[in-house]
């Protein structure tokens, strides 16, 4: 009985998928969902995104500052999973010593699930002054309808 | 990606009347690199446009100053990861620059500086003369 309580609360996971996880994978889901006005969420890898939506359209932005165009990727799959994926790259210089490197470099890739369906054929992007704007239209099926009530 | 932001930024106009810009600044990230010839000094600045980039050497020191207006403020946000300001940051530069010479460029959010060296301090080659 003492053991058992122990391997709960521990790090070490004797399978690979234990509930303890994944309800912590849960609550990392929820906390990201929510994270909003002005208490930006910690982001789970790169690049960090923000996403607002209106009525018609979900737009989501990155900040990727010196990214060529060339080596950036956008996918719609699904209708509502959006991929954000490339390779950020080093400016090609001449030899000499690094005093400081802060900025990171090399390939990322980021899959986001939206939470309405968008329609991949209308899906915009822009990309303007090292900020990535993408404009998804929502799917006519996720837009809101409104109900009319009969009164008896 | 921005580190954690500092408040306030103050800054000095024509009246000499302190005035405080509302608003987060951001510590940009910056890589910094030495050759031969020059200083080079790499930093990102997403979302900041030519003209609101203020690159200034005085008295060696280097500071760069870049604002930029918040973005879709009041949208309706479904998930927020990092917010939108000004840029700032100072270097202390112990080398001698030749300040005439200091030039940048931005692109695509990426704003690079050269300073050059002055002459005395670029390394000289010796040539070895055998007798």
């Amino acid at each position: 009985m003492m053991n058992r309580q122990l391997m709960l609360v521990s790090r070490w996971q004797p399978f690979s998928w234990s509930p303890l996880e994944e309800f912590q994978e849960e609550m990392r889901l929820v906390r990201e969902r929510f994270a909003a006005d002005n208490r930006p969420a910690l982001a789970s890898s790169y690049p960090p995104v923000n996403i607002w939506g209106d009525r018609d359209k979900v737009y989501a932005e990155a900040e990727l500052p010196g990214m060529q165009l060339d080596h950036l990727e956008i996918y719609v799959t699904e209708g509502n999973q959006l991929t954000i994926q490339g390779e950020r790259r080093q400016r090609e210089l001449n030899k000499g010593v690094w005093h400081t490197q802060e900025r990171g470099f090399g390939s990322f890739s980021r899959t986001i699930t939206l939470p309405v369906s968008v329609d991949a054929d209308k899906v915009e992007a822009r990309f303007e002054h090292g900020v990535l704007l993408v404009t998804l239209p929502k799917s006519e099926t996720a837009k809101p309808r409104r109900i009319s009530v009969k009164a008896e | 990606m921005k580190n954690s932001p500092t408040i306030k930024k103050e800054q000095r106009t024509e009246l000499a009347k302190p005035e405080v810009t509302p608003g987060l600044c951001y510590t940009p990230r910056v890589d910094i690199m030495e050759t031969e010839e020059e200083l080079l000094l790499l930093a990102d600045l997403p979302g900041v446009k030519r003209e609101d980039v203020d690159v200034r050497f005085d008295n060696g020191e280097l500071i760069i100053d870049g604002r930029c207006a918040p973005r879709h403020e009041g949208a309706n946000y479904l998930l927020s990861e990092y917010g939108v300001g000004d840029f700032y940051r100072a270097f202390s530069i112990s080398e001698h620059i030749d300040w005439q010479d200091i030039c940048a460029e931005l692109k695509n959010g990426a704003l690079t500086v050269h300073l050059p060296k002055a002459e005395t301090v670029k390394p000289k080659k010796v040539t070895v003369k055998c007798e």
